[in-house]
């Protein structure tokens, strides 16, 4: 049955707004709970060292301290897919800026003060800062007990002995024969420096330790279940023991996935005789020490045809994940199996080494991986066109997946995976692509032209899952309660449009809970992936339905007839022939009543639920298999003028296509576009982490790591939404979270390329590498 | 009062006024921006102290009655909210750009606003919601368009605006 969409489809606005704009919304340092105390944290100032002796004698003597810690007090591991993390360093420290001892005070103050009186005494370790330096034989080991540690184990492969975490492998065909025999071969490196996510809001965590081992959590966090998951394996409690909030959260963009603060957070309430404790990152603390996007060294090697036929592909990428990799593993296992780009390449081989370093380490950040491993492969796809003699974009047309090719992990590509090869062509269209640059502004000025695609999936367990509960009010109103988080990419306001939607209400009269609490909001596994509109979306058409199954079997037995007669709409339920005998929603939610006081039915609540399915493990050997519920494709086209004097670039013009199968609502999905591609202009202009020679962190401060403010936007910037509809999708839709950041590197290189004629492989593109790379150019002969 | 204590400090831990938030400490980010009699300053960087007789005001009085400001609504309807962390100093520093110069140009709002950081939206819609109010308040051009009603400070949840198949960036 197809009906019009009321609701589905429209730029309704976000609900919360109303709250974000008063000053309402209550975020995780916002709360107060009564005896509440303040926690600081004593971090390395070494990147490598033995914790020879901590005295916390001194800082248990400052007045109004309640609980001091040091690692030597706690025996636990902690990790998502790899458990090698301690709540505080224990034995050794493995970056500068990993918590070594933690204070909980009545105020800031005290505690800060009791941090200060803490002594350590380390001895210094040799270190190793650059992963490729790290994967030789006789580097120092980060992880001397790789060998004890658990993972999720047919999924990621630490080698003990190396510092290796994780190897993943795609082979496909016979790549090293198809690269020898390629008419055309080209090879390259590129370099992407780790950054910061730089949510808005720093970390925080409110625990309270309870009577019997219980806690309850505050936390601003992506994932309440797995944060109470992880929390119960590690500490060794049962789940219900263990109940965790998520009031409203500042953004996350990956770095709040996982667990945060909140075993911090725990063990010091528990140290402090059950006062809550308040944990929360300083700015510097949040670049210092929790975790970053991993950098990433790669080396891509490709082969074609002199026609522009793509005949190999064999690429390794070292991924710098720093002193640990529980998350990092994962980044390097999805970026593998998307590593070729969104191409039809026969012969495919891939190397990802996740690779420990004594750095700060890394962790899920939009994008996951991918706006690295495209910075290289869609560079060295304009390499290659420029080397055939052919234009980028064609070169790619001729390349791009598309129906009955099959993807580099063996999954066929069929129609409802959506059209790469649109999104190109109305990106370009968009820029005008082919047409040379008007003329530059100053004669000092050169402008250029660039093109990118972009593809990703969720990267996420096989057997990821959700669940939905809907709730009818007395006034016929909808309450949606869900577990999946929304800090603020807006999948909270889609999935309101969908219960409207499918209920047949007014907008206005479906609610969704801002808190969600592991005791009340049914399951699911984290907000992370651009998979919870599609998934939770899917789970409310489902609760919906229940919903109106018990709305029907009630006005049917009120009405007297059969079931399957009565229809929904406008908050009335009714028998098809007969819309005069109507009853309210609001009449049947809490069951009806009959004239004479009889009642039936009772309170009507929903239950939808999502699983994914048809995933599979990847073959350790080959990487073969079916990693993806999805894939969403989409590309860049942008358009610069460089300063040739000051290394500066101004972005023009930049155009996005996103093939989102089915834009549930234009707004909030013209943000996630806007705001994607502004923080990959972050990525791409000024973001990196700077280390001295000792690993110390040059630039934990917004006043040395500069993200894009106001000033910095592009002259345009053009969104695009494709529709082809993806089967499975709440309403043919797809995820569309991550992807406007990935590969605004690529495009903006490659028009560097194209005006300049230099090949820039090394992130960021800050004024200072551009004209350095212009001086090199202009002294080579 | 400790002379140490910052005005945010004294807004969020001695009134309640959780709505100014804390981003970075040291005054690079902008989400304290509070108007110190009508000057945004950033409250981390200001002593409590140092505020006796002055007006300070917060988000929190930017709504009057109940009623969202025309500025409010602006941020709700144009999309310029996704984590809201930013939103009150972004608020703040934009009714601080209207009070003295009710009709910006759009470099001057640029200017106004790029001491606020924003890692969600990529600014454009607060651009956009700022221009709007501004252009809302000028008497020449009248009520915000497609302005709704918010009696009960809540009804916006009602309000969807009808598609217009020109915007959206829809193919």
């Amino acid at each position: 049955m197809t009906r019009e969409l009321r609701v589905v489809g429209t730029s309704v606005p976000r609900d919360d707004a109303i709250d974000k704009v008063t000053g309402a919304a209550r975020y995780t340092t916002d709360l107060a709970l009564p005896g509440m105390l303040h926690a600081t944290i004593l971090t390395s100032p070494h990147a490598s060292a033995r914790i020879v002796g901590v005295d916390l004698t001194d800082a248990r003597s400052v007045p109004g301290v309640r609980a001091v810690l040091a690692g030597s007090d706690l025996d636990v591991r902690l990790g998502l897919y790899l458990r090698d993390k301690r709540i505080l360093a224990r034995d050794v420290v493995r970056y500068q800026g990993e918590p070594v001892a933690a204070v909980a005070a009545d105020t800031l103050d005290v505690a800060r003060e009791a941090c200060r009186r803490i002594r350590v005494e380390y001895e210094e370790l040799p270190a190793v800062f650059d992963p490729r330096d790290a994967m030789a034989a006789g580097a120092p080991l980060v992880h001397p007990d790789l060998a004890g540690y658990d993972h999720m184990r047919g999924v990621f492969f630490p080698r003990p002995g190396t510092n290796v975490a994780h190897h993943q492998k795609i082979r496909k065909g016979d790549a090293p024969a198809s690269l020898a025999a390629a008419d055309v071969r080209l090879e390259a490196s590129f370099y992407n420096p780790p950054v910061q996510h730089v949510p808005m809001e720093t970390h925080a965590s409110i625990a309270q330790a309870l009577p019997e081992d219980r806690v309850e959590i505050w936390t601003s966090s992506q994932s309440p279940y797995t944060v109470r998951h992880l929390l119960s394996v590690c500490l060794g409690l049962p789940h219900a023991a263990i109940r965790v909030h998520v009031p409203y959260v500042g953004g996350g963009f990956g770095g709040k996935a996982g667990l945060g603060l909140e075993p911090l957070a725990t063990v010091l309430s528990r140290a402090a005789g059950g006062r809550p404790v308040l944990v929360s990152a300083t700015r510097e603390e949040e670049f210092n020490t929790m975790p970053s996007r991993q950098g990433l060294h790669s080396t891509i090697k490709i082969g074609s045809t002199c026609d522009g036929r793509i005949t190999a592909l064999e690429a390794t990428y070292v991924w710098d994940a720093g002193a640990y990799a529980d998350y990092g593993v994962n980044v390097g296992r999805a970026a593998a199996y998307s590593g070729a780009g969104p191409y039809a390449i026969e012969h495919c081989s891939i190397d990802s080494y996740v690779v420990y370093t004594n750095k700060v380490y890394g962790t899920a950040y939009r994008g996951f991986g991918h706006l690295e491993v495209l910075w290289g492969i869609e560079r060295v796809m304009d390499q290659m066109a420029r080397k055939l003699g052919l234009d980028p974009a064609e070169f790619r047309r001729r390349n791009l997946l598309k129906e009955g090719d099959t993807t580099i992990t063996g999954e066929p590509f069929t129609a409802g995976h959506g059209k790469p090869v649109e999104c190109l062509d109305a990106v370009a269209k968009a820029i005008g692509w082919g047409r040379p640059p008007a003329a530059a502004s100053d004669p000092r000025k050169v402008r250029g032209k660039g093109i990118a695609m972009l593809h990703k999936a969720p990267a996420m367990p096989t057997y990821t899952s959700c669940a939905v509960v809907i709730k009818l009010d007395e006034d016929g109103a909808a309450d949606v309660l869900v577990s999946g988080v929304d800090y603020g990419q807006g999948t909270y306001t889609v999935l309101r449009q969908i219960a409207a939607e499918e209920l047949c209400l007014p907008i206005g009269k479906v609610h969704i809970t801002w808190e969600c609490d592991t005791a009340l909001t049914p399951y699911d596994w984290q907000t992370v992936a651009s998979r919870f509109s599609y998934m939770g979306g899917n789970a409310v058409i489902e609760a919906a339905a229940d919903c109106l199954r018990q709305v029907r079997a009630v006005a049917a037995q009120a009405l007297g007839v059969a079931p399957e007669t009565i229809v929904c709409e406008d908050e009335l339920a009714f028998p098809a022939a007969e819309p005069g005998r109507a009853i309210a929603y609001k009449d049947l939610a809490l069951g009806y009543t009959f004239p004479n006081g009889n009642a039936i039915g009772g309170p009507i609540i929903g239950h939808g639920r999502f699983i994914a399915t048809g995933l599979t493990h990847l073959n350790p050997e080959t990487g073969q298999g079916r990693p993806a519920q999805f894939w969403t494709y989409g590309a860049h086209a942008v358009e610069i003028e460089v300063d040739t004097e000051t290394g500066e670039i101004e972005i023009l013009h930049i155009a996005t296509a996103v093939d989102a199968g089915k834009v549930l609502n234009p707004l909030s999905c013209t943000g996630q576009v806007i705001g994607g591609v502004v923080q990959g202009l972050g990525s791409t202009l000024h973001e990196g982490f700077q280390f001295d020679d000792k690993g110390q962190l040059l630039n934990p401060s917004f006043v040395d790591y500069k993200i894009p403010t106001a000033k910095d936007l592009p002259r345009r910037m053009t969104p695009i939404f494709l529709e082809n509809p993806q089967p499975g999708g709440p309403y043919g839709a797809r995820g569309v979270a991550e992807h406007p950041m990935i590969s605004v590197p690529s495009a903006i290189g490659n028009a560097l390329a194209d005006a300049l004629g230099i090949d820039y492989t090394v992130l960021p593109l800050s004024p200072e590498r551009v004209l350095l790379g212009i001086q090199k150019k202009d002294k080579t002969p | 009062m400790p002379s140490e204590l910052t005005l945010l400090e004294f807004l969020r831990n001695r009134l309640y006024l959780t709505g100014t938030k804390e981003g970075c400490g040291i005054g690079e980010c902008g989400a304290c921006t509070v108007l110190l009699d009508e000057k945004p300053v950033t409250a981390c960087l200001v002593l409590a102290v140092e505020v006796d007789g002055c007006i300070v005001e917060t988000v929190e009085g930017e709504a009057t009655g109940g009623q969202l400001s025309v500025l409010q609504r602006a941020f709700v309807e144009t999309g310029a909210v996704q984590c809201g962390f930013c939103t009150p100093g972004m608020i703040m520093s934009a009714r601080g750009l209207l009070r003295r110069n009710p009709n910006p140009s759009d470099e001057e709002i640029v200017e106004a606003m790029a001491g606020n950081l924003c890692r969600c939206t990529g600014y454009e819609a607060i651009l956009a919601a700022v221009r709007r109010a501004a252009a809302a308040v000028r008497p020449a051009v009248g009520p915000l368009a497609g302005e709704v009603g918010l009696a009960d400070g809540r009804s916006l949840r009602g309000a969807v605006p009808k598609r217009d198949p020109e915007k959206g960036g829809r193919r």
